[in-house]
């Protein structure tokens, strides 16, 4: 156990977190540069894209330190995003310290600041280092400054390195084995391990990653889930390499992985504690919380012919992903589809893209909503996450909707546009401090439902990329809530309906309305647009019509060559939701979310 | 009249010459007559090697380029050539695309004589310096001799193209060429609306951001008053841009492309199409000649029609006509009941004044016609 170390490394959304972990990976010959992909533990084509990590991975890395001993190093990846923080603050539960990188040029910003109090938090120890030092625009001083008085560590404990030139790898190798801590913990004790993720693999079920703290388990144990209260045989266990090297035993310190026949990753939860049936620990280690979906939409085929398709799809999806819930819903104007709850817009939309790149499916998402309290006048509450299930309004008392505290750090020149955004957006309580000379870090308590339509795009662009956000829940609080229809050519479009605060009813209502006749291309009569609470119409516009646009010539030549034009705009059409006579594309039900600043 | 199901073949010839291009033309065509006695060779050679395929037609359309830069003496050659190998049945509608520059009383009557009994003039305008903005050879009163030298020669079948909505056009100067077309009394027009093609003089100029175009309600103006206009003196709007005095004068031959006759298209650049498959020749006069002298066929490329894309064109070509579709028979040739399927839809058309359904037959109004292209993407 004492040439174990357990780390992770932490980082704001692109400080390079991703390409130092593949440096640390060739750097300790795990795999040749012949079968280094850049950034190894980013697996999926979109985490590769979009450069963050979406599900956190782990590995472990054999190390020669200067001391002359062997020691196995195990990372563990965190997720990158603020839609991912339970799930962070799960993997470093599961480590003893931590590299917390800071882009040279950024300098701190708010998920360096939130990442580093979770590691706080776990009584972690932190070892800044500042990366992506080659940069011209790089300020080390600064940032050392920084990491004085903004995170209030001890400046002269930093390193300094560029992942993607590779220099300052290798003393962030021999600072993981001086600085951090070897794991502590008695293998002979009942066994307590930490769950931080699991993953599904098609041949084997799901593959358990966890962190032992007390005690050992092996093949042929049974092991008990200790918040989800199942009992499983366990098949293999081992190692995280490139792949997964199977092993005798997980003894205390250990990071590795269990297989135990579990069929979907929805059996476990992250954060739950394994222990042995027969021999069980004292109690489950501390930490944990059940995830819930925060950010709820449906999910419809284009065509519903697809309706099975996309039922397989999700199904097969939701193997590896246990954030992720749906059920079956259904739509007058859509039909049938799914409703389905996400951790966040980000969340969402990663979902989305990859229903539709990896399952090859066309599918429309109706306007996200958040989940909505409603006391009604029986005094039974009522839990909403779907307009269509609006209570009668004659039957509703009162009504409560989720907020959040949000934490935003900014040069102080945004101070101003930001506050006006937050103030717009319902935000009070607000607190502001200064981190430093010129950069303050300022919070608001809002509502989560203003979060999801269309904050965080105004916040990037007005802080030009100088802006970061973090956000937690905190609680419901009493709202004044209507119910926002949206009509086409005079038929209810429920997918487009949405639950409001009353005094933004109408500012949305103009806004769908302009958003929807930008995105509904022109068709063969005039479209109208418009927005309802209750009977009342209080937003309309109109999409006018095409009038003319048959070509004047049709012989012999032009056929073919007019038949592959119709070809192709009915494909384009496919993609497009027939309602009622109306065609409307999939961009419209996202683009009602989204402001006019973006476009 | 109703067509049969196996009706005789329509027979397309390309005369692919002009003595200059017009501003907004974009068919095949060239202004290197030198060849013409070449391509007139390879015409007759090409029509040798359709025989196994093509016996019978009942329509015959010489067509361009310009077909009057033949002399009759080769016209005759080429009409003999295609009576020798091929049937042509009694009563059969030969019609031959003119310029007004081109053919005088004399022409007329020869061509009358070879049994060509149809006249398409390509007159455009009657309007001097609109004719100058086409880049067409003639003038405007050539163009009413010429009328009347066809008459005169006996045509009693006779056709006037015209083309609409040019950039800046008023529609009263439209209808002046209108009017005086009608003082003919023709028994059919062709009335098109000018469209900018990529890689014409016009769409050159479009491009260059020199043309101020027509927006498209005066386009749809143009096209709703033209109807209107010709309707109201008596004449059949048949398909988009066709009218007729009555549907025994409208073009027989180009029916046949609206509802997957076959058809039989001789020279370059020319489509033909039979039992699903469709193929064109080479748009080269010197690969055409090449072909032809080797007695194979020249043909370019060719495509067969899934039952997706014929459904699809039996729409947009449908929709194209008067006489519309008739969803018994599309049923029947393509497999779909559009009305079980579309029903909705085409209730929601009809609302809006774009189709009228008679028992099974649906037909785009006037307005449907101005939108048949996504009328046909239901």
């Amino acid at each position: 156990m004492e040439n174990v170390r357990n780390f992770s490394i932490i980082a704001h959304i692109d400080h390079g977190k991703s390409t130092l972990a593949d440096r640390l990976i060739q750097r300790t010959g795990v795999c040749d540069t012949r079968t280094f992909k850049d950034q190894m533990l980013d697996t999926m084509d979109i985490e590769r894209e979009r450069g963050i990590t979406i599900k956190s991975q782990a590995i472990s890395l054999p190390y020669q330190a200067r001391d002359g001993k062997a020691y196995t190093l195990n990372l563990i990846d965190t997720p990158g995003h603020v839609d991912f923080s339970y799930e962070v603050s799960r993997s470093l539960a599961s480590c003893e310290g931590v590299l917390l990188l800071i882009d040279a040029a950024q300098g701190v910003q708010a998920q360096t600041l939130a990442n580093l109090y979770l590691a706080l938090e776990h009584d972690l120890e932190v070892v800044p280092v500042i990366n992506k030092i080659d940069l011209p625009s790089a300020d080390v001083e600064r940032v050392i400054a920084q990491i004085d008085t903004e995170l209030g560590l001890d400046p002269e404990t930093h390193l300094a390195c560029s992942a993607k030139v590779g220099t300052g790898i290798d003393d962030i190798l021999e600072a993981i084995v001086e600085r951090i801590p070897p794991p502590k913990g008695d293998p002979d004790s009942p066994l307590a391990a930490l769950i931080f993720d699991a993953q599904y693999d098609s041949f084997r079920g799901t593959v358990i990653h966890c962190r032992v703290f007390e005690g050992s388990v092996k093949a042929g144990d049974t092991i008990r889930f200790m918040f989800n209260d199942a009992v499983y045989r366990v098949e293999e266990v081992g190692l995280f390499g490139l792949t997964r090297i199977k092993g005798d035993r997980l003894s205390a310190g250990e990071v590795g992985y269990i297989i135990a026949g579990v069929k979907t990753v929805s059996s476990v939860s992250i954060g739950d504690t394994i222990t042995l049936h027969e021999r069980p620990c004292g109690g489950p280690l501390p930490g944990f919380k059940e995830v819930k979906p925060v950010v709820f939409a449906s999910i419809y085929p284009i065509a519903s012919d697809d309706y099975e398709d996309v039922a397989e799809a999700l199904e097969k999806y939701k193997l590896n992903d246990a954030a992720f819930i749906y059920e079956k819903d259904s739509s007058v104007a859509l039909g049938q589809g799914f409703r389905c709850g996400f951790l966040g817009l980000l969340h969402l939309d990663i979902v989305q893209e990859r229903l539709e790149r990896e399952y090859d499916l066309s599918i429309i998402l109706s306007v996200p909503s958040v989940r909505y309290k409603f006391i009604l006048k029986d005094g039974t509450e009522l839990f909403v996450d779907n307009p269509a299930h609006y209570p009668n309004p004659m039957s509703i008392e009162g009504s409560e909707e989720p907020y959040i505290r949000a934490s935003m750090m900014m040069p102080d020149r945004y101070l101003g546009p930001v506050m006006s955004l937050c103030i717009e957006k319902r935000g009070v309580n607000s607190n502001m401090h200064y981190t430093s000379p010129g950069r303050v870090e300022l919070t608001y308590e809002m509502p989560l439902a203003e979060v999801i339509f269309d904050f965080y795009d105004r916040f990037k662009s007005m802080t030009q990329g100088y802006g970061s956000f973090d956000y937690d829940l905190i609680d419901y609080r009493p709202s004044n809530l209507v119910l926002l229809d949206i009509l086409v050519n005079g038929e209810k479009v429920d997918a487009l309906s949405q639950i409001v605060h009353r005094d933004r009813a109408r500012a949305r209502g103009v806004q769908a309305c302009d958003r929807l006749k930008d995105e509904i291309p022109r068709q063969m009569y005039k479209i109208a647009i418009q927005g309802a609470i209750g009977g009342e119409i209080i937003s309309r516009s109109t999409v006018s019509a095409f009038r003319k646009d048959v070509t004047a010539k049709c012989y012999g030549g032009d056929i073919t060559r007019k038949r592959k034009l119709l070809e192709k705009q009915k494909k384009g059409k496919k993609r497009m939701k027939m309602i009622g006579s109306v065609s409307i594309p999939q961009s419209a039900f996202l683009a009602v979310l989204k402001s006019d600043t973006d476009s | 009249m109703m067509p049969t199901e196996n009706p005789a073949a329509g027979l397309y010839v390309h005369v692919p010459f002009c003595a200059s291009r017009c501003s907004y033309c974009d068919f095949f065509s060239s202004t290197d007559t030198e060849s013409i006695d070449a391509f007139v060779d390879a015409l007759l050679c090409e029509a040798g090697t359709w025989t196994d395929a093509f016996r019978n037609f009942d329509t015959v359309y010489i067509g361009g380029g310009t077909p009057s830069l033949l002399s009759p003496k080769r016209l005759e050659t080429v009409l003999d050539r295609v009576c020798h190998v091929f049937t042509l049945l009694p009563g059969t509608e030969i019609t031959i695309e003119i310029n007004p520059a081109d053919w005088g009383r004399e022409e007329l009557t020869v061509a009358r004589d070879l049994g060509i009994n149809r006249i398409s003039m390509g007159v455009q305008s009657f309007n001097d310096d609109e004719l100058s903005f086409m880049g067409r050879r003639h003038s405007g009163k050539e163009a009413l001799r010429t009328i009347e030298d066809a008459v005169a020669a006996g045509f009693g079948n006779l056709s006037i193209d015209l083309i609409y909505a040019l950039p800046g056009q008023r529609y009263s100067q439209w209808q002046a060429s209108l009017e005086r077309a009608l003082t003919f009394a023709p028994s059919h027009l062709s009335c098109y609306e000018l469209e900018i093609k990529r890689g014409t003089p016009l769409g050159d100029r479009y491009h260059g951001g020199e043309l101020p175009l027509l927006t498209e309600e005066s386009r749809r103006d143009f096209f709703l008053r033209t109807s209107e206009f010709l309707e109201g003196a008596g004449y059949v709007h048949y398909e988009i841009s066709n009218f007729a005095r009555s549907m025994e004068r409208a073009s027989r031959h180009n029916q046949k492309y609206w509802d997957h006759t076959p058809y039989l298209g001789l020279g370059p650049s020319a489509h033909s199409y039979s039992n699903g498959k469709r193929w064109w020749n080479h748009a080269s006069v010197t690969d055409y000649i090449l072909d032809c002298g080797k007695g194979i066929r020249p043909v370019a490329q060719s495509e067969t029609l899934d039952m997706d894309q014929l459904r699809l064109e039996a729409l947009f070509l449908g929709l194209r006509t008067g006489k519309g579709i008739d969803l018994h028979r599309y049923r029947h040739r393509y497999g779909r009941d559009l009305l079980a399927e579309k029903g909705p839809l085409l209730a929601e058309f009809r609302r809006a004044g774009l189709i009228e359904m008679n028992g099974t037959v649906v037909r785009p109004t006037r307005a449907g016609m101005a939108v048949a292209d996504s009328l046909a993407l239901l």
